[in-house]
């Protein structure tokens, strides 16, 4: 695939010959990926592929893990995990709000929940949230930052599908107003072509398909022209349609 | 076709649809109101009612009315209320510091690998010997006077604060010290914000077994080693035979120890409201 060439400016995420193993065995083997400022990208692979460690990587997560290369991603860095993650101590608002304090941070917080769909629910307890809502809640904490990029590791993947498809709208248009650049970690193949602009397919520890879809959003799941991306997808990823 | 009712057909046993029974619910349903004094209030009644048709020995098991009576005499002529405030002095003071040592040898211990290395296997070394054969040690050392008595509670206080509160900081969520991480939280504000509310619950368990424990310390030091007290006051009684001061003594004691603990439920039930959704 050809570098995105086009981008002025440096990009957000640079990665050169990334390296990472755990007890001998190579998860990460050499991956060299540019993620330009405000991208949207997905990041497909089976489990044990190795996607998990790099956005691990990326977002500093991984001490006592062996390995080498280099690695530059920007200053303020938001992560939305699988799990909501939210600590059932702390009322919504202040689960927002972890790690910041003052007047301004809290009323930043109250606009981010409002953003989510959860203006109303700030006194809120996170057991007492539906599992949708707390994951609106995750992204309301990780929006709060004003983040220059999202890492963002399967956080649909516990959601019941109707919730799921809300979601990826939600997300979609909480990228379009803030535009940070966007690493979503997926194993589902439409979720990253509905959602993603680029797309590519960890396997072996390297970048294996690096595709950019080029089809207007919002996109559907029944467009055909999306089809042709979903192949190729299904193909590095080793599957056959007739499978499906 | 099937819908057309049989003009005078013979009664057809039709599988009418039986309406849907609710099932029987297993929980054990709503608490009766004051259910936690019912129990004991039964137990006074039949007491009561044994003494008054004299099933019971006096001098064994003196009426209720005859206890109350002792207890309003030994108040009234000042020997009571010294003792009760003798003994909870003594459980006072061992409490707090059974509580502080508790709290602050846990934090060192589960906040540090150094702290946890020095102290966690001392206490634990510390938790097997049975800390009621340390008192003749302790006479030894700190004489017989409060000092022994208040270092005594201390231990059995501290004992349970601190496996329980050790227990609940070295259990923390690992998932959560990668959130406070990526929220780029000071150590001190992860200690605040997550380490501390995460080892409350943990915390109020050890609370409640160090309150009750405090309470059995006094029990077992006022009636082997002391010169004032419930305790004493209940061995003397011993002596001269009056079982009624005896169950003076033990009124008190079991009114402390249900006030107490119903003092740091009532905390902790303020303190980790959010838990509360949890249960209904």
């Amino acid at each position: 695939m050809a570098p995105h060439t086009e981008q002025l400016t440096r990009p957000a995420v640079r990665l050169r010959g990334l390296t990472r193993s755990f007890d001998g065995r190579t998860v990460l083997d050499g991956v060299d990926l540019d993620i330009p400022a405000g991208q949207f990208v997905a990041l497909l692979g089976h489990s044990g592929s190795g996607k998990s460690t790099l956005l691990r990587a990326v977002a500093g997560l991984d001490h006592e893990v062996a390995g080498s290369g280099e690695l530059t991603a920007p200053e303020r860095v938001s992560v939305v995990f699988q799990d909501s993650r939210l600590l059932p101590w702390r009322r919504v608002l202040d689960n927002v709000l972890l790690g910041l304090d003052g007047k301004q941070a809290e009323r930043q917080g109250r606009e981010a929940l409002a953003e989510v769909g959860l203006a109303g629910r700030e006194r809120a307890w996170p057991n007492e949230l539906s599992g949708g809502e707390a994951q609106r809640a995750a992204l309301a904490r990780s929006l709060v930052r004003e983040p220059e990029l999202l890492l963002a590791d399967e956080p649909f993947g516990a959601l019941d599908a109707l919730t799921r498809i809300r979601m990826h709208t939600l997300l979609r248009e909480l990228w379009e107003r803030h535009r940070p650049s966007v690493l979503l970690v997926t194993h589902d193949v439409d979720e990253a072509i509905v959602l993603a602009d680029r797309v590519l397919v960890l396997d072996h520890g390297r970048i294996g398909l690096d595709l950019t879809i080029d089809r207007p959003h919002p996109r559907s799941y029944r467009d055909p022209r999306l089809g042709e991306y979903r192949e190729r997808l299904l193909a590095a990823l080793g599957v056959t349609e007739d499978h499906q | 076709m099937t819908t057309t009712t049989l003009g005078t057909a013979a009664p057809v046993a039709v599988a009418a649809p039986t309406p849907r029974r609710r099932r029987r619910g297993l929980a054990p349903g709503k608490r009766l109101p004051a259910a936690r004094l019912a129990g004991p209030l039964l137990l006074l009644v039949l007491w009561a009612a044994a003494s008054a048709a004299g099933r019971l020995d006096p001098g064994a098991i003196p009426a209720p009315w005859t206890v109350l009576g002792t207890g309003a005499r030994l108040w009234t002529d000042g020997t009571l209320p010294t003792d009760v405030l003798t003994s909870l002095e003594r459980a006072a003071y061992g409490f707090a510091i059974g509580l502080t040592a508790g709290v602050v040898l846990a934090l060192a211990s589960g906040l540090s690998r150094t702290g946890e290395a020095l102290i966690d296997g001392t206490v634990q070394l510390n938790r097997a010997i049975p800390v009621l054969g340390l008192i003749p040690l302790f006479i030894l050392w700190l004489g017989i006077g409060e000092t022994f008595k208040i270092a005594i509670i201390a231990i059995v206080v501290y004992i349970p604060i601190y496996l329980n509160t050790h227990a609940a900081l070295s259990g923390i969520d690992h998932r959560f010290v990668e959130l406070a991480e990526v929220q780029g939280l000071s150590r001190l504000q992860f200690v605040r914000q997550i380490v501390i509310p995460g080892a409350l619950p943990g915390f109020f368990v050890g609370l409640r077994l160090g309150v009750t424990g405090s309470w059995l310390g006094l029990v077992v030091l006022e009636q082997i080693n002391a010169t004032s007290g419930l305790g004493y006051m209940m061995f003397q009684a011993q002596n001269y035979g009056q079982s009624d001061v005896i169950l003076v003594g033990l009124l008190i004691y079991g009114v402390f120890g249900l006030v107490s603990d119903s003092a740091v439920r009532l905390i902790e039930r303020r303190v980790l409201s959010w838990r509360r959704t949890l249960s209904n």
